[in-house]
Protein backbone atom coordinates (compact mmCIF):
# COMPACT_ATOMS: atom_id res chain seq x y z
CA UNK A 1 0.00 0.00 0.00
CA UNK A 2 2.71 2.28 1.29
CA UNK A 3 4.80 1.79 -2.47
CA UNK A 4 1.24 2.26 -4.32
CA UNK A 5 1.37 5.46 -2.71
CA UNK A 6 4.49 6.56 -3.11
CA UNK A 7 4.93 5.36 -7.02
CA UNK A 8 1.31 7.77 -7.29
CA UNK A 9 2.82 10.43 -5.45
CA UNK A 10 6.14 10.44 -7.77
CA UNK A 11 3.28 9.87 -11.32
CA UNK A 12 1.75 13.05 -9.64
CA UNK A 13 4.62 14.99 -8.44
CA UNK A 14 6.26 14.56 -12.52
CA UNK A 15 2.94 15.24 -13.90
CA UNK A 16 2.83 18.29 -12.17
CA UNK A 17 6.05 19.05 -13.02
CA UNK A 18 5.58 19.03 -16.64
CA UNK A 19 2.62 21.61 -16.19
CA UNK A 20 5.21 23.47 -14.67
CA UNK A 21 7.73 23.07 -17.35
CA UNK A 22 4.57 23.27 -20.27
CA UNK A 23 3.76 27.03 -18.37
CA UNK A 24 7.34 28.37 -18.62
CA UNK A 25 7.74 27.59 -22.37
CA UNK A 26 4.08 28.43 -23.08
CA UNK A 27 5.12 32.17 -21.69
CA UNK A 28 8.46 32.57 -23.36
CA UNK A 29 6.89 31.66 -26.77
CA UNK A 30 4.18 33.84 -26.90
CA UNK A 31 5.53 36.64 -24.59
CA UNK A 32 9.02 36.11 -24.73
CA UNK A 33 9.05 36.26 -20.72
CA UNK A 34 10.92 33.89 -18.04
CA UNK A 35 8.24 32.45 -15.70
CA UNK A 36 9.75 33.73 -12.77
CA UNK A 37 7.32 34.34 -9.98
CA UNK A 38 9.55 36.77 -7.51
CA UNK A 39 10.19 38.88 -10.72
CA UNK A 40 6.25 38.73 -11.46
CA UNK A 41 5.01 39.73 -8.31
CA UNK A 42 7.81 42.16 -7.49
CA UNK A 43 7.51 44.42 -10.26
CA UNK A 44 3.86 44.50 -9.44
CA UNK A 45 5.71 46.94 -6.77
CA UNK A 46 7.10 50.56 -7.93
CA UNK A 47 9.14 51.54 -9.71
CA UNK A 48 7.92 50.46 -13.06
CA UNK A 49 9.98 50.13 -15.62
CA UNK A 50 8.18 48.30 -18.56
CA UNK A 51 4.44 48.10 -19.77
CA UNK A 52 3.79 44.38 -19.12
CA UNK A 53 1.93 45.34 -15.85
CA UNK A 54 -1.60 43.64 -17.03
CA UNK A 55 0.46 40.79 -18.49
CA UNK A 56 1.97 40.40 -14.85
CA UNK A 57 -1.51 40.97 -12.99
CA UNK A 58 -3.09 37.98 -16.05
CA UNK A 59 -0.14 35.65 -15.03
CA UNK A 60 -0.81 35.84 -10.81
CA UNK A 61 -4.32 35.67 -11.62
CA UNK A 62 -4.20 32.59 -13.46
CA UNK A 63 -2.02 31.65 -10.64
CA UNK A 64 -4.71 32.16 -8.13
CA UNK A 65 -7.34 31.51 -10.31
CA UNK A 66 -6.73 27.23 -10.83
CA UNK A 67 -7.08 26.12 -7.05
CA UNK A 68 -10.43 28.29 -6.82
CA UNK A 69 -11.87 26.19 -10.35
CA UNK A 70 -10.21 23.10 -8.74
CA UNK A 71 -12.18 24.09 -4.87
CA UNK A 72 -15.51 24.84 -7.30
CA UNK A 73 -15.04 21.76 -9.78
CA UNK A 74 -14.17 19.30 -6.76
CA UNK A 75 -16.71 20.55 -4.13
CA UNK A 76 -13.75 20.68 -1.63
CA UNK A 77 -11.23 22.85 -0.95
CA UNK A 78 -6.90 22.09 -1.46
CA UNK A 79 -6.10 20.65 1.68
CA UNK A 80 -2.40 22.56 2.74
CA UNK A 81 -0.84 22.50 6.10
CA UNK A 82 1.53 24.88 7.30
CA UNK A 83 2.72 26.85 10.27
CA UNK A 84 0.08 29.70 11.91
CA UNK A 85 2.99 31.49 13.76
CA UNK A 86 2.77 34.79 12.65
CA UNK A 87 6.58 35.81 13.41
CA UNK A 88 7.22 32.64 11.86
CA UNK A 89 5.78 33.66 8.95
CA UNK A 90 6.04 37.64 9.00
CA UNK A 91 9.99 36.24 9.22
CA UNK A 92 10.04 33.58 6.75
CA UNK A 93 8.14 36.02 4.04
CA UNK A 94 10.37 39.20 4.76
CA UNK A 95 13.76 36.70 4.02
CA UNK A 96 11.91 35.16 1.05
CA UNK A 97 10.58 38.30 -0.89
CA UNK A 98 14.43 40.03 -0.25
CA UNK A 99 16.22 37.42 -0.44
CA UNK A 100 14.70 36.37 -3.87
CA UNK A 101 14.97 40.54 -5.42
CA UNK A 102 18.55 40.55 -4.33
CA UNK A 103 19.29 36.73 -5.98
CA UNK A 104 17.26 37.89 -8.98
CA UNK A 105 14.95 34.92 -8.58
CA UNK A 106 13.24 32.27 -7.09
CA UNK A 107 12.66 28.52 -7.16
CA UNK A 108 11.04 28.89 -11.08
CA UNK A 109 13.20 31.99 -12.22
CA UNK A 110 16.52 30.32 -11.36
CA UNK A 111 15.29 26.81 -10.49
CA UNK A 112 13.66 25.78 -13.28
CA UNK A 113 13.36 28.03 -16.42
CA UNK A 114 17.20 29.43 -15.34
CA UNK A 115 18.61 26.12 -15.10
CA UNK A 116 17.02 24.89 -18.43
CA UNK A 117 19.18 27.50 -20.22
CA UNK A 118 22.11 26.07 -18.22
CA UNK A 119 22.87 29.54 -16.80
CA UNK A 120 25.54 29.36 -14.60
CA UNK A 121 24.11 32.42 -12.29
CA UNK A 122 20.97 29.95 -11.83
CA UNK A 123 22.53 27.16 -10.85
CA UNK A 124 25.07 28.48 -7.96
CA UNK A 125 21.74 30.21 -6.78
CA UNK A 126 19.59 26.99 -6.82
CA UNK A 127 22.34 25.44 -5.27
CA UNK A 128 22.64 27.78 -2.69
CA UNK A 129 19.11 28.35 -1.70
CA UNK A 130 18.34 24.51 -1.38
CA UNK A 131 21.56 24.01 0.82
CA UNK A 132 20.46 26.63 2.86
CA UNK A 133 16.87 25.48 3.03
CA UNK A 134 18.05 21.97 4.21
CA UNK A 135 20.13 23.20 6.29
CA UNK A 136 16.94 25.60 8.01
CA UNK A 137 14.57 22.53 7.84
CA UNK A 138 17.41 20.20 9.71
CA UNK A 139 17.87 23.05 12.67
CA UNK A 140 14.15 23.95 13.34
CA UNK A 141 13.24 20.09 13.24
CA UNK A 142 16.48 18.82 14.45
CA UNK A 143 18.29 20.58 16.75
CA UNK A 144 15.97 23.39 18.02
CA UNK A 145 12.35 21.33 17.57
CA UNK A 146 14.24 18.01 17.88
CA UNK B 1 -2.68 38.31 -26.51
CA UNK B 2 0.16 38.60 -24.46
CA UNK B 3 -2.35 38.87 -21.57
CA UNK B 4 -4.36 35.93 -22.72
CA UNK B 5 -1.47 33.63 -22.49
CA UNK B 6 0.14 34.93 -19.39
CA UNK B 7 -3.26 34.21 -17.88
CA UNK B 8 -3.17 30.76 -19.37
CA UNK B 9 0.27 30.29 -18.10
CA UNK B 10 -0.72 30.98 -14.97
CA UNK B 11 -3.25 28.47 -14.76
CA UNK B 12 -0.91 26.10 -16.29
CA UNK B 13 1.62 26.78 -13.60
CA UNK B 14 -0.99 26.66 -10.61
CA UNK B 15 -2.24 23.23 -12.12
CA UNK B 16 1.03 22.37 -11.81
CA UNK B 17 1.62 23.48 -8.27
CA UNK B 18 -1.58 21.99 -7.21
CA UNK B 19 -0.81 18.39 -8.93
CA UNK B 20 2.42 17.97 -7.68
CA UNK B 21 1.81 19.17 -4.12
CA UNK B 22 3.92 21.70 -3.92
CA UNK B 23 1.66 24.19 -2.93
CA UNK B 24 1.70 22.15 0.29
CA UNK B 25 3.84 23.57 2.45
CA UNK B 26 4.41 20.60 4.71
CA UNK B 27 5.35 18.60 1.48
CA UNK B 28 7.67 21.05 0.74
CA UNK B 29 9.64 20.80 4.07
CA UNK B 30 9.30 16.84 4.12
CA UNK B 31 10.97 16.95 0.88
CA UNK B 32 14.24 19.44 2.40
CA UNK B 33 14.06 17.28 5.17
CA UNK B 34 17.00 15.01 4.57
CA UNK B 35 17.73 13.70 7.79
CA UNK B 36 13.94 12.87 8.84
CA UNK B 37 11.09 12.50 7.24
CA UNK B 38 12.36 12.98 3.67
CA UNK B 39 9.61 12.62 0.79
CA UNK B 40 11.57 12.51 -2.03
CA UNK B 41 8.54 13.30 -4.84
CA UNK B 42 9.25 16.93 -5.50
CA UNK B 43 12.60 16.06 -6.82
CA UNK B 44 10.67 14.65 -9.62
CA UNK B 45 8.54 17.77 -10.09
CA UNK B 46 11.37 19.90 -10.32
CA UNK B 47 13.41 17.65 -12.96
CA UNK B 48 10.47 16.96 -14.50
CA UNK B 49 9.88 20.75 -14.83
CA UNK B 50 13.24 21.21 -16.03
CA UNK B 51 13.89 18.68 -18.84
CA UNK B 52 10.39 19.91 -20.45
CA UNK B 53 11.24 23.67 -20.33
CA UNK B 54 15.02 23.12 -21.07
CA UNK B 55 13.35 21.27 -24.45
CA UNK B 56 10.41 23.81 -24.76
CA UNK B 57 12.91 26.80 -24.97
CA UNK B 58 15.11 25.29 -27.68
CA UNK B 59 12.02 24.58 -29.93
CA UNK B 60 10.73 28.09 -29.27
CA UNK B 61 13.97 29.91 -29.59
CA UNK B 62 14.37 28.53 -33.08
CA UNK B 63 11.91 31.23 -34.29
CA UNK B 64 13.94 34.69 -33.93
CA UNK B 65 11.00 36.42 -31.47
CA UNK B 66 8.14 35.10 -29.91
CA UNK B 67 4.29 35.17 -31.58
CA UNK B 68 2.86 38.03 -29.60
CA UNK B 69 6.09 40.27 -28.65
CA UNK B 70 9.20 42.04 -30.57
CA UNK B 71 12.33 40.03 -28.91
CA UNK B 72 12.84 37.30 -26.07
CA UNK B 73 13.85 39.15 -22.94
CA UNK B 74 16.59 36.83 -21.69
CA UNK B 75 18.40 37.67 -18.39
CA UNK B 76 21.14 39.31 -19.26
CA UNK B 77 23.50 39.68 -15.95
CA UNK B 78 26.30 37.55 -15.81
CA UNK B 79 28.08 38.20 -12.61
CA UNK B 80 27.72 35.04 -9.66
CA UNK B 81 28.37 38.08 -7.01
CA UNK B 82 27.95 38.59 -3.47
CA UNK B 83 24.28 39.99 -4.05
CA UNK B 84 23.38 36.81 -5.78
CA UNK B 85 24.94 33.97 -3.51
CA UNK B 86 23.42 35.94 -0.65
CA UNK B 87 20.13 37.01 -1.85
CA UNK B 88 19.59 33.06 -2.53
CA UNK B 89 21.02 31.64 1.02
CA UNK B 90 18.54 34.33 2.31
CA UNK B 91 15.58 33.14 0.56
CA UNK B 92 16.63 29.78 1.40
CA UNK B 93 16.32 30.40 4.97
CA UNK B 94 13.07 31.60 4.58
CA UNK B 95 11.68 29.02 2.05
CA UNK B 96 12.94 26.02 5.01
CA UNK B 97 11.48 27.76 7.67
CA UNK B 98 7.51 27.77 6.61
CA UNK B 99 7.93 25.94 2.97
CA UNK B 100 6.20 28.66 1.25
CA UNK B 101 8.77 29.93 -2.26
CA UNK B 102 6.39 32.69 -3.90
CA UNK B 103 4.74 30.67 -6.96
CA UNK B 104 2.79 28.46 -4.15
CA UNK B 105 2.49 31.28 -1.20
CA UNK B 106 0.39 33.28 -4.23
CA UNK B 107 -1.44 30.26 -5.59
CA UNK B 108 -2.07 29.85 -1.87
CA UNK B 109 -4.34 32.61 -1.02
CA UNK B 110 -6.81 30.64 -3.07
CA UNK B 111 -7.47 28.24 -0.30
CA UNK B 112 -7.81 31.50 1.98
CA UNK B 113 -5.54 30.36 4.55
CA UNK B 114 -4.64 33.26 6.68
CA UNK B 115 -1.06 32.25 6.89
CA UNK B 116 -0.57 32.46 3.29
CA UNK B 117 -2.10 35.95 3.63
CA UNK B 118 0.55 37.01 6.35
CA UNK B 119 2.90 35.29 4.60
CA UNK B 120 2.67 36.81 1.26
CA UNK B 121 2.31 40.43 2.77
CA UNK B 122 5.67 39.78 4.42
CA UNK B 123 7.05 38.65 1.38
CA UNK B 124 5.78 41.53 -0.58
CA UNK B 125 7.35 44.00 2.03
CA UNK B 126 10.60 42.35 2.04
CA UNK B 127 10.88 42.80 -1.74
CA UNK B 128 10.17 46.46 -1.83
CA UNK B 129 12.89 46.59 1.03
CA UNK B 130 15.03 45.22 -1.69
CA UNK B 131 14.03 47.28 -4.59
CA UNK B 132 14.43 50.58 -2.49
CA UNK B 133 18.09 49.47 -1.89
CA UNK B 134 18.15 48.71 -5.82
CA UNK B 135 17.53 51.85 -6.90
CA UNK B 136 20.72 54.33 -6.11
CA UNK B 137 22.82 51.76 -7.29
CA UNK B 138 21.48 51.64 -10.77
CA UNK B 139 21.23 54.98 -13.03
CA UNK B 140 20.31 52.78 -16.15
CA UNK B 141 16.92 51.12 -16.67
CA UNK B 142 17.25 47.63 -14.59
CA UNK B 143 17.76 44.50 -16.20
CA UNK B 144 15.55 41.79 -16.33
CA UNK B 145 17.45 39.20 -14.02
CA UNK B 146 15.22 36.40 -14.20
Amino acid sequence: MDQILAANSALAATIGGVLIGLSAVLLMATTGRVAGISGFVSRLLPPYADDAFIARIAFIAGLVATPLIYSFATGHGIGISVSSSVPLLIAAGLLVGFGAVRGGGCTSGHGVCGIARLSPRSIVATLVFMATAVATVFIARHVIGG
Amino acid sequence: MQIIFSFVAGLLFSLGLVVSGLINPAKVQNFLDLAGTWDPSLAFTMAAAIVTTAIGYRLAFRNSRPLFADAFQLPTAKAIDIRLVGGAAVFGIGWGLIGFCPGPAVAALATGSTSAFIFVGAMLAGMFLARTLERPSSPSAPQTKI
